[in-house]
């Protein structure tokens, strides 16, 4: 068995996978708080996008395009971001237990972005994606470094990264405590469990186009990213040019993971069990896993987002927590069902 | 198509792997290299392959240099047979077959009918015909072996490396494999264990020690009684045979040399 997925065209899949997004996105935008009918949505992006004049309660206009739109966006970019991360460093390195948040590079990132906004390194000069940016570069070389010292194990490069998250967890914590005010503090620490709260159309503009890339970066490398089945020397032999695919793949993993990360916050569990769940649907060929990832973290991160606003009446839950909450079981089972495989 | 080292050297850590090693495989002949372990043959292979760089010397591919050839160039006539390759992906046979294909495909480019055939002549051509759909952790190492071979040979080389080819397979699918290396219109470089395998199928054997040629030419000129000896530490009786061929008689450490004179008589 290679997977159960329909023997669809390619572009009747991609047809299906858009019109699941956008009905994703739909039930993001209507589903809150205070629920908005699913025709109302439509009309108000109807207005905004082709001024199509509907009558409307402007407050709910203004929730659901101001807020709810725009942070359905995002929950989605960011799912596709972190689940083509976890697929990218499970490949490259070989090892099914890698994602961004394990192997430390959201806690690089975070700490880059905390950085950023709390001690004003680079002032002026650097934002504060480009921050996390740099953090989760250097996160991501501390940890390889390290892993590598460590021997060449399957274990090795998650210890390290273990080690690697605490540290970069610990160097955010003193910069807040040191620098920051009571409020600030606080506003940080809610913010570094991930929360969509704060989303507004400029985070959009960020979110989407690095989604867009990463994923079209990732797509190009598919027959590289299945070369690497038998490891870097296999890869080698059948004519991919390892290095700079590494550097290329890695940068772009850094890249999708400190923007969202400046815009949510590190968000775990998404780029470690997405990718398996996609794999037991499509199988293991890059070509079909990658847009399989990237639609089933979008879709995955909007429910959770959703769940997260309703789940307390009155109260938002970090979406961090619901994704724990919901990965860990599932990654629990994943992990015992490989046993039985192997 | 012609493969060259010229005075290759390599050396990892500070320690000197390859000499000065120098050869030419020549276009359409089976060359051996056979060699006590860690004598250097997978660290000459890797070199051949342009996967590792000398550090002196230079590998040459038609006259070229194979750090100039991009790595593509390089696998679409130069395939690799590792000596140990494993995954613990949940992937088919055939789809590891399929993976030789990727020198030959761009990012974008669909997967053709022509490829498809090609998959399915090389999977035949090692004879793993009925288990194609077969998950390869379920697969025994024979089979994973042929498949290596199978994907190879989908890469449709004008060279093929082996890297102890015949690891794991039971006696019949090692004479199967080498013959069929044989019979494929190909230039072959394949480092062996069993030196009668390297007699009986080779043109030409390199005999390795300690990082060096030792020895390099037809299989009765290089494997001689005082080289195994010298190299492998091993009494061995050298029988010739007709066209040039010889026969390794290895015998247990200890053994009385006049033994010798008495199995000639019987056989
Ligand atoms: N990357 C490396 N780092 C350190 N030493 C290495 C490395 N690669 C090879 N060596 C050493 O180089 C020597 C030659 O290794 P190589 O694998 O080429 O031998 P071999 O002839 O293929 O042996 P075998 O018959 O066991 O496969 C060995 O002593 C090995 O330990
Ligand atoms: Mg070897």
């Amino acid at each position: 068995m290679i997977g159960i997925v329909p023997s669809l065209s390619r572009t009747s899949a991609s047809l299906l996978a858009l019109v699941v997004l956008l009905v994703a996105l739909w039930l993001g935008a209507a589903i809150g708080e205070t629920s908005i009918p699913m025709g109302v949505v439509a009309k108000t992006v109807a207005n905004r996008l082709w001024d199509a004049g509907y009558g409307l309660d402007a407050l709910d206009e203004g929730i659901i395009w101001n807020y709810r739109v725009s942070r359905a966006i995002v929950a989605a970019c960011c799912g596709s971001a972190l689940a083509l991360s976890g697929v990218v460093l499970q490949s490259l390195l070989r090892n099914p237990l890698a994602d961004p948040y394990i192997l430390g590079i959201s806690a690089g990132a975070s700490t880059g972005a905390v950085g950023v906004a709390v001690l004003g390194i680079g002032a002026g000069l650097m934002t504060l994606p480009a921050g996390a940016f740099v953090g989760a570069i250097l996160a991501f070389g501390l940890v390889s470094l390290l892993a590598m010292r460590a021997g060449r194990g399957h274990g090795a490069i998650i210890l390290a990264g273990v080690a690697g998250s605490q540290l970069f967890n610990a160097l955010t914590s003193l910069i807040v405590t040191k620098a920051a005010n009571a409020e600030q503090a606080r506003a940080i620490m809610f913010w570094l469990l991930g929360n969509l709260s704060g989303v507004r159309w400029p985070d959009v503009w960020l979110a989407v186009p690095v989604a867009v890339v990463g994923l079209i970066v990732c797509l190009w490398h598919a027959r590289a990213l299945d070369a690497f089945t038998f490891g870097s020397e296999s890869a080698a032999s059948l004519g991919i040019p390892v290095r700079r695919v590494y550097v290329v793949l890695i940068g772009t993993t850094a890249m999708m993971t400190a923007a969202m990360v400046s815009i949510v916050g590190s968000i775990g569990f998404v780029g470690l069990v997405i990718p398996h769940v996609s794999r037991m649907i499509v199988g293991v060929r890059h070509g079909l896993l990658l847009p399989a990832s990237a639609l089933i973290g979008a879709v995955f991160m909007i429910a959770a987002d959703i769940v997260s606003r309703v789940v307390i009446p009155g109260q938002v839950l970090p979406i961090g927590v619901v994704t724990a909450l919901v990965g860990a079981p599932a990654f629990a089972v994943i992990l015992s069902q490989s046993r039985t495989v192997r | 198509m012609k493969l060259s080292a010229c005075n290759v050297s390599w050396s990892t850590g500070g320690v000197s792997i390859l000499r000065d090693v120098s050869l030419d495989v020549v276009a359409g002949e089976f060359l051996g290299i056979v060699g006590p372990n860690g004598s250097g043959k997978t660290s000459l292979m890797s070199l051949l392959a342009g996967l590792r760089r000398p550090r002196s010397g230079r590998v040459l591919l038609d006259g070229q240099s194979v750090d100039k050839l991009g790595r593509k160039e390089i696998a679409r006539r130069i395939a690799l047979v590792e000596q140990q390759a494993e995954t613990s992906e949940r992937i088919s046979a055939r789809q590891a077959v399929e993976l030789g294909r990727t020198p030959h495909l761009g990012p974008f480019t669909p997967w053709s009918a022509r490829d498809d055939d090609i998959v399915d002549e090389a999977i035949r051509n090692v004879g793993m015909a009925q288990l194609t759909a077969r998950m390869w952790h379920t697969l025994s190492g024979g089979e994973r072996q042929r498949l290596h071979i199978a994907r190879a040979l989908a890469q449709e080389p004008q060279i093929l490396l082996l890297d102890e080819p015949t690891n794991h397979l039971d006696i019949g699918h090692q004479i199967g494999l080498l013959h069929l290396v044989r019979q494929q219109k190909l230039t072959a470089v394949a480092a062996l264990h069993d030196l009668n395998h390297a007699a009986m199928f080779c043109d030409r054997v390199a005999l390795m020690s300690g990082g060096r040629i030792a020895a390099l030419g037809r299989p009765y000129e290089v494997l001689t009684e005082e080289r195994i000896r010298t190299v492998f530490g091993l009494d061995v009786d050298v029988e010739h045979e007709g066209e040039g061929r010889c026969h390794i008689r290895y015998r247990a450490p200890g053994a009385p040399t006049a033994v010798r004179p008495m199995l000639k008589r019987i056989s």
